[in-house]
């Protein structure tokens, strides 16, 4: 069959008619490359900015969840009893449990006196929080009352707390209404719906919302046994526990919030539509390159077809060509995205990362603009009439 | 076989704007036979040489070409009929991206059963033929204006024509390669059982024919001498 075919090729007329033409090509390649280079820059903002937003979801040591069947999302976390969790200790596949309060809560900047909203999570420092050991260690230092431990990545309008905290300084503040003192500092990374963070025992975080009841918490993180199926013991517990509460997965934990942002925010259409301009873009430049190139070399192809080669044989010159231009503009796309990501994620810390279905996305949307330009341009070979050359 | 045209007319435009350009025109063309048509220009000899070319509709009157009747074939057939007919036209009409070589073997492709190499040196032999042996990897665009003709005849050929139709191809030679192409011309005839049309003005390459035609307003006439007469 590979023999056959190599035997009866034929002159690669669309690549010649593409290679000869250093210039066009050029031209087409810079233009399919910028479309491609759009496409990638706005899916990978978007996708950056929807990761983002469970910056720290990912971070708890959890392999379930529970929440109240009440909670939307982040920032609109309702409470459910927390005897829900302690029944979850009944599965025999589960090894630990965590309550955690979660609050926005005020915090006062100590320079300029304005407040803002800081997510605050309140826990027993005893219990596992986060995936980081480093975080546990410093947990206990917040069995004294009143100490908070403040996230350093959190945005600077909550005043300098990180720089005065290594300054050796006891940096004090108001949240709700009450002293707080910063009695260390981790590293989280703000999120959507939190420009900062603070966590807290589950001492203090009741004296700041004196509103909350004790018998009651958002988050309930559930760790099991090594090996153990989470998707089962998931399933499990939501026959056991009654409906008042609600049972996640991990990354059902971490998809439930990224689909509340991208539902109910505009972000995911405004970078759709930029990929879609870039898609049209391309297509216009495509679409000209192609249809001049047939215009231009018109009284050849009706030579071709005076020959006796058949209009589909001369088609498929166009379509190739379109295909060519579709691979050889992306290539240069793909490398251009991989060093632009890299520029993104060094200069906002937005976990932009190239990954394998964004890069097919990107791919196909070349491959479909290319050769519906193609397409276009055939209609312009219908033009050709062999009977006009001699 | 070869060509047999009975009672053909044509005209272009159509009620009163009609302009009749072939008025009942009967023609025939022998395997192996070399016919020369001549004419003052505007006379209908390029549109007798695109209907029996394949390249127009048929409208009135019995074009037989290679056994095929033309009278309302459709697109289909005649495009595979033309696979069969090489054409040599004035301009020369390479393909500017090509090179001679792969200009000629644009013909060659057409044959079905050949292996891409055997196509590629026929394509060569063809070349060195109407001696362009030494330009194989030129563009037309580093060609003078006859080495052009001579690639476009020797695409022409390579296909292996059983009809060969031929506008003006001595045009742009001079005397010598005019008259070496018109030698070639006649040679694959007689080898080959090839018909040959040729449509020409040069006086100095009538006696190749076998057969002088003439052509006024339309009308064919047996011989140059009887025109004339």
């Amino acid at each position: 069959m590979v023999w056959r075919a190599w035997r009866g090729r034929r002159i690669p007329l669309a690549w010649l008619l593409l290679t000869r033409q250093p210039m066009r090509l050029a031209v087409a390649l810079a233009g399919i490359s910028f479309a491609g280079i759009l496409m990638f820059m706005q899916l990978g903002f978007r996708d950056g900015l929807f990761d983002a937003s469970v910056t720290i979801h990912r971070q708890f040591d959890a392999d379930l969840v529970l929440m109240s069947p009440r909670t939307i999302s982040s920032i609109g976390m309702a409470a459910f009893p927390r005897r829900r969790l302690v029944q979850a200790m009944a599965d025999p596949a589960v090894r630990g449990i965590t309550p955690v309060h979660w609050n926005l809560l005020l915090w006062r900047n100590p320079e300029t006196r304005t407040t803002r909203s800081i997510l605050t999570l309140g826990f027993e420092p005893s219990d596992p929080l986060f995936i980081d050991p480093a975080l546990t260690r410093q947990a206990q230092v917040l069995t004294q009352r009143g100490r908070v431990l403040f996230d350093e990545r959190s945005r600077p309008e909550f005043g300098p707390i990180a720089e005065r905290f290594r300054a050796g300084e006891v940096v004090e503040t108001e949240v709700a209404g009450t002293r707080v003192r910063v009695e260390g500092l981790v590293n989280l990374g703000p999120s959507f719906g939190a420009d900062g963070n603070m966590i807290t025992s589950r001492e203090t975080f009741l004296e700041l919302t004196p509103a909350s009841s004790p018998g009651s918490i958002e988050l309930g993180l559930i760790r099991l046994e090594p090996g153990a199926d989470a998707a089962a013991a998931a399933e499990r517990l939501r026959r056991l526990l009654p409906e008042d509460v609600r049972v996640f997965t991990k990354a059902g934990f971490e998809e439930f919030e990224k689909t509340y942002w991208r539902t109910s925010t505009a972000i995911g259409f405004i970078f759709t539509l930029g990929a879609a301009m870039g898609f049209i873009v391309g297509c216009v430049i495509v679409y000209q390159i192609l249809h001049s190139d047939v215009s231009d070399h018109l009284p050849e192809y009706a030579t071709l077809m005076a020959m006796g080669y058949p209009l589909p044989s001369l088609l498929r010159v166009v379509g190739r060509e379109g295909l060519l231009l579709a691979v050889l503009g992306y290539l240069p796309a793909y490398a251009a995205g991989l060093g632009l990501y890299a520029l993104v994620r060094s200069g906002t810390r937005l976990p932009v990362y190239m990954n394998l279905d964004r890069a097919l996305v990107v791919l196909v949307m070349i491959l479909v603009m290319c050769l519906a330009s193609a397409a276009l341009a055939m209609r312009r070979l219908a033009d050709a009439d062999p009977a006009e050359i001699f | 076989m070869g060509v047999l045209v009975r009672g053909l007319c044509h005209s272009y435009g159509r009620g009163a704007m009609a302009r009749q350009v072939l008025q009942d025109v009967d023609l025939h063309i022998d395997p192996g036979e070399v016919v020369l048509l001549t004419g003052p220009s505007g006379c209908g000899k390029t549109t007798l040489l695109t209907l029996v070319g394949a390249l127009r509709q048929v409208q009135q009157g019995s074009v037989r070409v290679l056994g095929q009747e033309l009278a309302g074939a459709g697109r289909g057939s005649r495009q595979r009929l033309r696979r069969r007919i090489g054409m040599i036209f004035q301009g020369h009409n390479l393909l500017r991206c090509l090179t001679a070589e792969q200009n000629v073997q644009m013909g060659a492709d057409l044959l079905p059963e050949l292996g891409y190499r055997a196509r590629r040196d026929r394509a060569r032999e063809w070349l060195r033929a109407v001696g362009l042996g030494d330009h194989l990897g030129k563009l037309p665009h580093d060609l003078s204006g006859g080495q052009k003709q001579r690639v476009a005849i020797a695409r022409a050929l390579a296909a292996e024509p059983q009809l060969l139709l031929a506008d003006e191809p001595t045009a742009a030679l001079d005397s010598r390669s005019g008259r070496d192409v018109v030698e070639l011309l006649r040679g694959l005839a007689r080898e080959q059982g090839c018909a040959v049309l040729m449509v020409t003005h040069d006086p100095r390459i009538l006696d190749v024919a076998d057969r002088l035609l003439r052509m006024e307003d339309g009308r064919l006439f047996g011989s140059l001498a009887e025109a004339v007469g």
